[in-house]
């Protein structure tokens, strides 16, 4: 246990000392969102009912952002050799970065989330249903991704290949984020009933990714 | 502990690298493993350590601990340091030493040990190419495993760095230690048994140990 604990202290100093990446995303996410209403022109009633979706898309590219380094780096010095020779089952060492993962960058972007909002003219009960699901919803893009960061680990330039691999299977997250969130602003959908899957998206990609992600590292070779 | 291996085979790509190598290894001993580029020591190493899958053959170990996994029970030290410049020296081994279950208080005395102690607090982005190998060395020491396998240990280390890695080396055997090194020059293990990887043309010869060789 102690010897997890460390794996997870580890990943979250090296992600916020310099270099780390650690504020990347939630920066990128900032700099997308403040973007949109400059592209979108100032009709606060259009803002408001896109605002969810850009608000999904800005978080789910800035989470994509720092993934494809998750096991590179560690794969680059040498780390991961010791990693997988260690007694901790590798599908645990893989939930537990991802866990630092989601710390380090999904948690800032939950977070960032109800005060960019406000630029996208969302109201306060809107604003707490989209925050809700990317609390719910960000943990399963971590997830999902850390199977394409795993598979392009012996690749040099893997980042674009993870954001090809990764971003389909990220579309029914999308797809009931979104819904929720809109539900929750405007019906006539219950806001329970596209959060509950949402729930659901992120469970299931919690009992996959894990496994498929650890076949690949271990058949990296 | 013991462990053997027999008509080990491996494969990079389409081309063999080496074929029908075996050898046995017992407590206290080392293998240096010689041969010229390509002869296949690293991969003969990242074999023996589970990183690599052998293309045919078998490795096993009796006696230690029977139920743990031989990866388990061996330390890798390849080209690669496993250090984090971003970092502390303290910080690398500390996290090094309890993710693979050592104790805590080892930390210090290896830094010592290692001649490092006075660098504890210096992120690790500032070390030499020596003082790297160095920090890479000190996690053998702070976690107790019983197989050593070691690829160019020396490799940027200063003559009184050789020194303390013979030394340490020494040490790990006297205790029943096993080593088995990879290496082009002496490393000062002594006595070590030699396994000489030839061309795969010539099959992989054996030389020093009677009981075992190639056909």
């Amino acid at each position: 246990m102690t010897g997890l604990g460390a794996l997870l202290l580890r990943d979250i100093r090296l992600a916020l000392r310099l270099g780390g990446g650690g504020w990347i995303g939630v920066l990128f996410f900032l700099i997308i969102i403040t973007l949109i209403p400059f592209a979108v022109g100032p009709d606060l009633a259009l803002l408001r009912r896109l605002g969810p979706a850009f608000l999904w898309i800005g978080a789910l590219l800035a989470s994509l952002l720092t993934l494809d380094r998750l096991f590179a780096a560690d794969h680059d010095d040498g780390s991961l050799d010791i990693i997988l020779m260690a007694p901790a089952p590798l599908e645990i060492v893989i939930v537990i970065k991802a866990l630092a993962h989601f710390l380090v960058n999904g948690l800032p972007l939950v977070v960032a989330a109800p005060v960019l909002g406000l630029l996208l003219n969302i109201e306060p009960p809107g604003m707490a249903a989209v925050t809700l699901t990317l609390m719910v919803g960000t943990p399963a893009l971590t997830l999902i991704g850390l199977v394409g960061a795993a598979l392009a680990v012996t690749l040099r330039r893997g980042g674009i290949l993870v954001a090809v691999l990764i971003l389909p299977l990220t579309i029914p997250v999308l797809i009931f984020g979104v819904t929720a969130s809109n539900a929750a602003m405007s019906g006539p959908v219950p806001f329970g009933t596209p959060f509950t899957i949402l729930c659901a998206l992120s469970l299931a990609s919690l009992a996959i990714g894990p496994f498929a992600a650890a076949a690949a590292l271990r058949n990296r070779e | 502990m013991r462990i053997w291996a027999s008509a080990l085979q491996c494969r990079r790509g389409e081309r063999e690298v080496f074929c029908d190598l075996s050898f046995t290894l017992d407590a206290g001993d080392a293998l240096q493993i010689t041969g010229r580029n390509g002869s296949g020591k690293s991969s003969l190493l990242r074999i023996v350590a589970g990183l690599l899958p052998a293309a045919g053959g078998t490795i096993g170990c009796e006696g230690g601990a029977e139920e743990t996994p031989l990866a388990e029970q061996t330390h890798y030290v390849g080209h690669l340091d496993a250090i984090k410049p971003s970092l502390t020296v303290a910080e690398n081994l500390g996290f090094w030493t309890r993710f693979l279950g050592g104790a805590d208080s080892a930390i210090t005395p290896a830094l010592d040990t290692l001649g490092l102690g006075t660098l504890a607090e210096l992120p690790a982005a500032y070390l030499s190419a020596g003082q790297r190998r160095r920090l890479s060395l000190a996690r053998l020491l702070t976690v107790t495993r019983p197989l050593w396998l070691l690829d160019e240990p020396t490799t940027a280390l200063d003559a009184s760095g050789q020194a303390r890695l013979a030394a340490l080396m020494q040490a790990h055997r006297a205790q029943g230690g096993l080593i088995m090194a990879a290496t082009h020059t002496p490393i000062g293990l002594e006595a070590p048994r030699q396994l000489r990887l030839g061309p795969p043309a010539e099959q992989a010869a054996i030389e020093a140990t009677p009981e075992e060789h190639a056909p």
